[in-house]
């Protein structure tokens, strides 16, 4: 069975851990090609959010809508359509780029023949493609990762701090994937501290603080004097 | 689907095992340590304490089980790969499976050092009936692991794995141990008194049932945060 959805809407979702609340009556609609920026302090539930988007997270109220479907309607079929970055990344360092992308190829049920060559050339990985990547430098890591999330066409990309560590010339490559990937029609979450990358990648700001949403809001140039503004620093 | 899944796992817990062979080597390590500081411990000129051969051989295989899943889930999070598994279309039972074929394996390589070792270091007979022993062995490893594989599994986000899982493990596989134990001391007995072996060995086959059924159900509510 196919499964796709051009819309997601998270409609009041509040996640407790015991008395520590994470997330507080957010609701979001993002539709396909947005960039949506999660920017807020650290703590403010930014993490929770995409563990909730991705299905790893249960709402303890409120639900998640994909299209017009949830995650209890369709389990597996729905995660065939997620793609997600974290600050981990996902990858077996004792593995090479070739054996992680393949396994992970096999998982989705891809051709991993197919998919996992122009993956590794993406990554500008071809020369290395068969050493262990805890060789790698955090750049060549991050890029690789960033295949592995995206290796399924997902629909739903989400990018846990997906800048962390990497030098002028990574950054460049990931930002122009992000934007590839939007123009193709993904909907894409990215959570990041860096205001200065944000401006002029992401299409809309939701700026969450303190497990709420405080702002909602189509992108506009001075990413950084507006967040300070809502956030006083 | 389920059992390519099951098996795409195992392949790559095997694929990561020949390259680093880090968990094959400590835990080997740390059961044949096991057994040879018993064998000083038990053997006088020759004599073993009675049953000595049977405990001692299902101790190593349960603290060389233990040393395994936890080195193996430690794996899984040291990058958070467990979550891009969860992440995964899959039945997450058979990310499960897989996982458990992989302890399966690697305490079934143990076994086949540990099993000549004690055999040789307590003048046990523990080849006089191979197939009622390796009957023995595969449920008492596959109860183990079972329960191993879920707990490891559940505990894999928690900063107190390292203690938590022998405190919920050992209580609760104790009758994999006992029926293990006393299982293979009735193989070793003269004559061997293969009724009550096989009377273990049905034990540990219901146990192995009712576990992995349970596991299978609950594995996918645990996972989820």
């Amino acid at each position: 069975m196919n499964f796709d959805f051009d819309h997601v809407q998270l409609r009041d979702v509040s996640r407790h851990f015991g008395r520590r609340r994470a997330l507080s009556r957010v609701s979001l609609t993002a539709r396909a090609g947005d960039i949506v920026g999660l920017l807020g302090p650290n703590g403010a539930g930014k993490s929770t959010l995409i563990g909730v988007l991705a299905t790893l997270v249960s709402p303890s109220d409120g639900d998640v809508r994909y299209g017009d479907r949830t995650v209890a309607d369709l389990g597996g079929i729905l995660r065939q359509r997620i793609g997600l970055l974290a600050h981990e990344l996902l990858l077996y360092p004792e593995l090479s780029p070739r054996q992680n992308l393949t396994f992970f190829a096999d998982l989705y049920g891809l051709d991993s023949r197919r998919v996992v060559p122009d993956a590794i050339e993406r990554a500008g990985l071809t020369e290395r493609a068969n050493d262990a990547v805890s060789g790698f430098s955090r750049g060549m890591r991050q890029r690789l990762a960033l295949e592995r999330a995206i290796l399924h066409s997902p629909r739903l990309v989400l990018l846990d701090e997906p800048f962390t560590g990497l030098d002028d010339h990574a950054v460049g490559i990931v930002s122009e994937r992000i934007r590839q990937l939007a123009a193709a029609g993904a909907i894409v979450f990215m959570a990041t501290h860096d205001l200065d990358l944000a401006d002029g990648l992401v299409t809309r700001v939701a700026l969450v603080r303190g497990g709420k949403l405080e702002a909602d809001a189509p992108a506009e140039p001075g990413i950084r004097a507006r967040y300070r503004d809502l956030v006083g620093r | 689907m389920f059992t390519r899944i099951a098996l795409l796992v195992l392949r790559k817990d095997v694929a990561i095992e020949f390259r680093s062979f880090e968990i094959l080597s400590t835990t080997l390590f740390f059961a044949v340590s096991c057994v040879l500081v018993f064998a000083f411990a038990l053997v006088r000129d020759g004599e073993v304490v009675a049953d000595a051969a049977a405990g001692i051989l299902w101790i190593a295989i349960a603290f060389a089980g233990t040393l395994a899943l936890g080195r193996t889930f430690e794996r899984e999070r040291y990058a958070e790969t467990v979550r891009a598994l969860l992440l995964a279309p899959a039945p997450r039972a058979a990310i499960y499976v897989g996982k458990l074929l992989g302890i399966v394996l690697l305490l079934a390589a143990a076994e086949v050092i540990l099993v000549p070792l004690v055999a040789l270091l307590f003048s046990a007979a523990l080849f006089a009936r191979p197939l009622l022993l390796a009957a023995l062995l595969t449920g008492g490893t596959v109860g183990f692991a079972g329960v191993g594989t879920l707990f490891a599994a559940m505990l894999v986000r928690s900063r107190t794995r390292d203690i938590m899982l022998p405190i919920l493990l050992y209580p609760i596989t104790v009758p994999v141990i006992i029926a293990g134990v006393r299982g293979t001391a009735a193989l070793l007995a003269v004559p061997s008194d293969d009724s009550v072996a096989v009377m273990w060995i049905s034990l540990l086959a219901a146990f192995d049932v009712v576990f992995i059924t349970l596991a299978l159900w609950t594995f996918e509510p645990l996972m989820t945060e």
